[in-house]
C-alpha cells in the first residue's frame, strides 16, 4: 500500500524543515545527523531546505549505529556504513534524522553513539514515518507521517538517490 | 552480504564476498580508532580468551586491544605459564576455558589445524591467530585491507611475495585471499623455500628476484623463520640478503608506485634494507594500525547471530 509518493515526501520534508526552524531560533547551532542508511538522505535534503530558510549553510553528518545496537547475536552482524561527522557536536542542537521510527532501539543506539563524539546541547529527533510499537521511552520531535501498523508489517522506504524514486510503502505480510 | 560464520578458521574456505565484508567492516572500525573516544560497546558483556600456545607479541596485543576497544573482557592464556606445561591436553584446556563461559577463543598454535579441531567441539567462536605453517587469516585480511586502502582495489594488481614461503602461514593465507579477489600473485625466494608445488594454489613461482620485483605493484616480504626450519634451507643469512634481500639496488628496478609490506617482526639488513623499511614506500607501520581494525571487525562479525541481517528500526 502506498503511504507517500515523491511529491508527498517532499511536502512532508518541507513541513518538517519549517517546524525545525520554528523550534530552533539559534539556527547557527543546529546540526543534522542522519542515521544510516535512509536517514542520511533525509538529513541532506532537510539541510538543503533549511539552508534556504535560514540563508546560511547547515551542518550535516551521517551516523552508523551498528556498533551501538543491543541485538548483535540475534541477527547476522550488520553491514557497516560510514559515520561522518565533520564538526564538533559539543554545544550543538543535534537533530537526529531517521526514515522510520519503530521500536526506538535505533534511536537509543544513535544517542549512545553520538555521546562518543561530544556532548550536544540538546538532541531532537526527526523521522519521516512513525509507525508506533515503541519498546523504549522515545518520542519524535518532528514526524512526517504517523502510520498505524501491525507489528509484523513492514515499511519500505525508497529514495531517489539509491532507488531512483521517492516512495514509502506499507508491506502486508 | 551477511556474514554467517561463527568461526574464522582460514581464508581458504571464505568466499570473495565474505572477504570483502570483513574489509568493509574493518573500514568502519578503523574510523573508530581515529576518534577521541576509541571504544564502542559492540561486545559489551562478551569474554574473549587469547589462547596462545605458541608465543606471539604483536598479534596477541592486537587482539587484546581490539577486544578492549569493543568493550569485551579479555584474558590472556600463554603456554609458558599454563597447565599445558603440566600435561593437560589442548582439548581439556579449551573445555576448562569454556566452563568459564567465554564467548570467543583466539588461538595461536604451532600445529596446523589446531583451531579447526577446537571449533568442532566448542560452543564458543574460534578465531585462528596462526596455526603452524597453515594459515594466519587475520594477517592476510589486514594485508588486503592495506593494499585496498592504498591502491583502491585488489583485482588486477601484481603482488610479489618474497622470502620464506614454505614455512609461512602468512604466505598461504595471502595467496588464498589475493587470488580470490583477482590479484596476480608471484612467489619468489630460495628454491628450497619456494617449491613449485605452490603453483597449484593459482600463483606463479619464480627464482628471478629482479623480475619478481620489477613487475610488482606490491612487494610483500616475509621474515626468514629460523624457529620453523628444521634443517638448513640456505647457507647463511648473508647469502640470503645478497640473493633475495630487498636492497636499494633491487628496489630501483621496481615500478615507481610499488609499495612494500612486511608482516613483522622485520630483520633489518636481512630481508629488507633498513632505509627502505623506514621509507615512504613502506606500509609496515600502517599494517599494524590496520591489523587492529581488521581484528575488531572479525571479533564483531563472529559475534553476530545466524540468518539474515536485522531490520533496523
Amino acid at each position: 500500500m502506498l503511504i507517500l509518493d515523491g511529491a508527498a515526501m517532499r511536502r512532508a520534508l518541507t513541513r518538517i524543515a519549517h517546524e525545525i526552524a520554528e523550534r530552533n531560533e539559534d539556527s547557527s547551532e543546529v546540526a543534522l545527523i542522519g542515521v544510516q542508511r535512509g536517514g542520511v538522505f533525509l538529513a541532506r535534503r532537510l539541510a538543503e531546505i533549511l539552508q534556504k530558510i535560514w540563508s546560511h549553510p547547515v551542518l550535516a553528518g551521517s551516523l552508523d549505529v551498528g556498533m551501538h545496537r543491543d541485538d548483535l547475536g540475534r541477527h547476522a552482524a550488520p553491514h557497516m556504513q560510514p559515520t561522518v561527522i565533520p564538526f564538533d557536536v559539543t554545544g550543538k542542537t543535534v537533530i537526529l534524522v531517521d526514515d522510520v521510527l519503530f521500536s526506538g532501539r535505533t534511536t537509543r543506539a544513535a544517542m549512545d553513539a553520538l555521546n562518543d563524539f561530544g556532548r550536544p546541547r540538546r538532541i531532537q529527533l526527526a523521522v519521516l514515518i512513525d509507525r508506533g510499537h515503541r519498546e523504549l521511552p522515545i518520542k519524535a520531535d518532528f514526524v512526517g507521517k504517523n502510520v498505524p501498523t501491525a507489528a509484523r508489517e513492514r515499511i519500505e522506504v525508497r529514495f531517489r538517490e539509491e532507488d531512483g524514486e521517492d516512495e514509502v510503502r506499507l508491506q502486508k505480510t | 552480504m551477511a556474514w554467517n560464520r561463527k568461526h574464522l578458521l582460514d581464508i581458504e574456505s571464505l568466499s570473495a564476498e565474505e572477504i570483502v565484508t570483513v574489509l568493509d567492516t574493518a573500514k568502519a572500525f578503523k574510523a573508530v580508532g581515529e576518534r577521541a573516544i576509541k571504544k564502542v560497546p559492540a561486545l559489551r558483556g562478551k569474554t574473549v580468551v587469547n589462547l596462545f600456545v605458541e608465543p606471539s607479541t604483536r598479534t596477541r596485543i592486537s587482539f587484546e586491544l581490539a577486544a578492549q576497544r569493543l568493550t569485551a573482557d579479555i584474558i590472556n592464556f600463554s603456554a609458558e605459564a599454563s597447565s599445558l606445561k603440566k600435561g593437560e591436553t589442548l582439548k581439556d584446556t579449551a573445555r576448562n576455558l569454556e566452563a568459564l563461559n567465554v564467548d570467543i577463543i583466539v588461538m595461536r598454535h604451532s600445529a596446523s589445524g589446531a583451531p579447526h579441531f577446537l571449533s568442532r567441539f566448542l560452543h564458543a567462536s574460534v578465531i585462528n591467530a596462526g596455526d603452524g605453517a597453515h594459515e594466519h587469516p587475520t594477517q592476510a585480511l589486514l594485508d588486503l585491507f592495506t593494499i585496498r586502502e592504498k591502491k583502491g582495489k585488489i583485482e588486477g594488481l601484481n603482488v610479489t611475495i618474497l622470502g620464506d614461503i614454505l614455512y609461512s602461514r602468512v604466505a598461504r593465507s595471502n595467496i588464498w585471499a589475493l587470488t580470490k579477489l583477482g590479484a596476480r600473485v608471484t612467489l619468489c625466494g630460495p628454491a628450497t623455500l619456494v617449491p613449485r608445488v605452490f603453483e597449484q594454489m593459482g600463483c606463479a613461482v619464480t627464482y628471478n628476484v629482479d623480475e619478481a620485483i620489477a613487475q610488482a605493484d606490491i612487494i610483500n616480504l616475509l621474515r626468514i623463520q629460523h624457529e620453523r626450519q628444521r634443517k638448513t634451507m640456505f647457507p647463511s643469512l648473508g647469502e640470503y640478503t645478497n640473493l633475495f634481500g630487498l636492497t636499494k639496488a633491487r628496489l630501483a628496478l621496481a615500478k615507481p608506485g610499488a609499495l612494500i609490506m612486511h608482516p613483522g617482526p622485520i630483520n633489518r639488513g636481512v630481508e629488507i634494507d633498513s632505509e627502505i623499511a623506514d621509507s615512504v614506500r613502506s606500509l609496515i607501520i600502517e599494517q599494524v594500525t590496520n591489523g587492529l581494525a581488521v581484528r575488531m571487525a572479525v571479533l564483531f562479525l563472529v559475534s553476530g547471530g545466524q540468518g539474515p541481517q536485522g531490520v533496523a528500526a
